[in-house]
């Protein structure tokens, strides 16, 4: 009797197994809606990116850095026909702070289903966002807690800060300090350094259903903030914050994006 | 309907009316009014409502030398009510361990109706104007997260932003709420020239009147508005080189190098020293600048040199009525209004 029941509760777990996962195999699973995780993997080159480690950029010029953060927000999602969905601004404006693993990844819910094949977004905190009263500054907007990415006297948000240590420097402690942000200016228009990034899927589609969790790898390649198309040079440059300079490093960052891989599980 | 409606607005008014007028009673008024001759405010009320709990939260914040880093520094420290909140006799502000900030420090007044903040302009919500001088290592030099951290480990404070916002949980969204709350308040607009060209039964000297004729012909253009200020940028001919960029480290714009943000001129009395480097020691001195002492550069304001000649032209006569004129905008009610004072 006793073994009777553990079969009869084994059988009824199998088949809720297998109903489950041929459920996920099959496309009329594409209802309603569900979410999906974009992960950042910070990475400098080929490797991932780690802190304290000493590479050589594409300039042959010695950097380690020990700081890397950087804000994507107002997310879009794009299928095959070019029907986009684009995320209620107030739930992506996210900051990827590399020490900080939890940060890494975002999850994007209520998502029609559907198969996507792009993703796009900005770099940094657009500009209705900032100049915003402190009601709209919570989360990973908050001043107080934005781990600095935010500029006090000249108010705007900071895109990219990335700071390490170069032989190649000549400021007081080899240190290199690029901190750029601008986002064109209130009522006077100044340097606007927001960039926009679409990014394709190669291979895979993010398949997004009410059962489904994709999760979209996306490569940040920190050594394109030295490269092209301005090759920055630490010995030439070493400190790059509010200046006109500014443009050139933001146009670096601008493709250190590349989608690499979705897993549809 | 249309009667429960009535109704409802009626009981409504009513308890606004009792309330605020409990509130008069016990000289504790809170309430946010437009005066008559002053445009519509720039600030969003809506996301952030004056209440009483708010602006006695934001009073308290403002005094409280918490928010330096070692407790010696408040934002009354360099905004002094009698002085219309700046700071008295200060050219340039002493900040902790004595420090020497690099522009005169601002009236806190008016804040309301402001489109810009600080003499470069560089922030546009007064809810974002408060981190700085908290980060500021010249002034009180404690960073904003540190900040909010002292307030939550305060016990008063605890009761206060629940009394304000219905939770005591300290977040700097609320934090930044209360301060604008309190400085929002701070609205100076009962001079004797406000009562005057509003008519309620003051009269201006006719020394005065010829003053405020011969302001609105020289210097109108730019202290426009009975706010006296046109919320733009200008360079009035200070200097030959510019010590300070002033709104050029905002727009990176070589055309705004040495340019300044328009001072209201309410209070003017009792704000000296003047200019954003509190250069000038007296109104006197300020309109003797104007006559003949504008320093020709590259960006100093067209209307400084008109018909090929630099400053503004003034007799000893007309700069003397154009002073008798601007002491009438001291707003004595403002200066000792018993809401605003610390203690």
């Amino acid at each position: 009797m006793k073994n009777m029941k553990k079969i009869f509760a084994a059988a009824i777990l199998f088949t809720a197994i297998l109903s489950t996962s041929s459920c996920k195999k099959d496309k009329d699973d594409l209802t309603g809606t569900g979410p999906v995780t974009i992960e950042f993997d910070n990475r400098f080159g080929d490797g991932p990116l780690n802190f304290g480690t000493a590479y050589t950029n594409q300039n042959g010029e010695e950097v380690t850095l020990n700081l890397f953060n950087y804000y994507v927000s107002n997310f879009v999602l794009l299928k095959e026909d070019g029907t986009e969905y684009i995320v209620p601004k107030d739930e992506c404006y996210h900051l990827v702070r590399h020490d900080v693993t939890a940060t890494h990844s975002l999850t994007i819910n209520n998502v029609p289903a559907g198969e996507y094949t792009k993703v796009k977004f900005i770099i940094g905190v657009d500009s209705l966002k900032s100049t915003s009263d402190a009601s709209q500054r919570t989360g990973d907007l908050d001043v107080a807690t934005n781990g600095d990415m935010y500029w006090m006297w000249n108010s705007g948000y900071i895109f990219m800060k990335m700071e390490g240590t170069s032989p190649s420097s000549t400021e007081i402690g080899n240190i290199f300090n690029y901190h750029i942000g601008l986002y064109g200016g209130y009522a006077t228009p100044t340097i606007n350094n927001l960039k926009s990034v679409t990014l394709s899927v190669t291979d895979d589609k993010i398949i997004v259903g009410k059962e489904r969790a994709p999760e979209v790898h996306v490569y940040t390649d920190a050594k394109e903030v030295f490269g092209s198309p301005n090759p920055l040079f630490v010995s030439a440059s070493a400190v790059i914050m509010g200046s006109p300079a500014s443009v050139n490093v933001a146009a670096n960052y601008a493709d250190m994006f590349k989608l690499d891989h979705v897993h549809n599980d | 309907m249309n009667r429960s409606v009535l109704i409802g607005v009626l009981v409504f008014g009513l308890v606004v009316y009792g309330s605020s007028c409990n509130k008069e009673d016990d000289g504790n008024d809170v309430e946010f009014r437009v005066p008559s001759n002053f445009p519509s405010p720039t600030y969003n009320f809506t996301s952030n409502p004056v209440t009483k709990a708010g602006f006695e939260l934001g009073r308290k914040l403002f005094y409280d030398p918490l928010l330096s880093r070692d407790n010696t520094i408040s934002c009354g420290s360099c905004h002094i009510q009698t002085s219309a909140f700046t700071h008295h006799g200060h050219g340039l502000s002493h900040g902790i361990d004595d420090l020497l900030g690099k522009r005169n420090s601002p009236p806190v007044m008016n804040m309301a109706w402001s489109e810009t903040f600080f003499w470069d302009g560089g922030v546009h919500n007064l809810d974002l104007v408060t981190p700085n001088p908290i980060e500021n290592p010249v002034e009180m030099d404690l960073n904003f997260s540190v900040a909010l951290d002292k307030v939550r480990n305060n016990l008063d404070y605890k009761k206060m932003f629940k009394a304000a916002f219905g939770s005591e949980e300290v977040t700097s969204a609320k934090f930044l709420q209360a301060m604008s709350q309190f400085m929002n308040m701070l609205v100076s607009a009962n001079s004797r020239y406000d009562k005057y060209v509003r008519g309620e039964g003051e009269t201006l000297t006719s020394d005065e009147v010829e003053g405020l004729n011969l302001f609105k012909q020289k210097c109108s253009s730019c202290h426009s508005t009975d706010l006296f200020t046109d919320n733009e940028f200008h360079n009035n001919g200070l200097s030959l080189a510019f010590a300070d960029s002033g709104r050029y480290n905002i727009t990176l714009n070589p055309s705004d190098m040495g340019k300044f943000k328009t001072p209201s001129l309410r209070n003017i009395e009792k704000t000296k020293p003047y200019m954003h480097n509190g250069s000038i020691g007296s109104l006197e001195s300020v309109l003797n600048h104007y006559a003949s002492g504008v320093k020709q550069s590259a960006t100093l304001d067209p209307l400084l040199q008109q018909n090929g000649q630099l400053g503004i032209p003034m007799t000893e006569d007309e700069k003397a009525k154009i002073i008798l004129f601007l002491k009438t905008l001291t707003d004595t009610d403002f200066l000792t209004d018993r809401r605003f004072a610390e203690f």
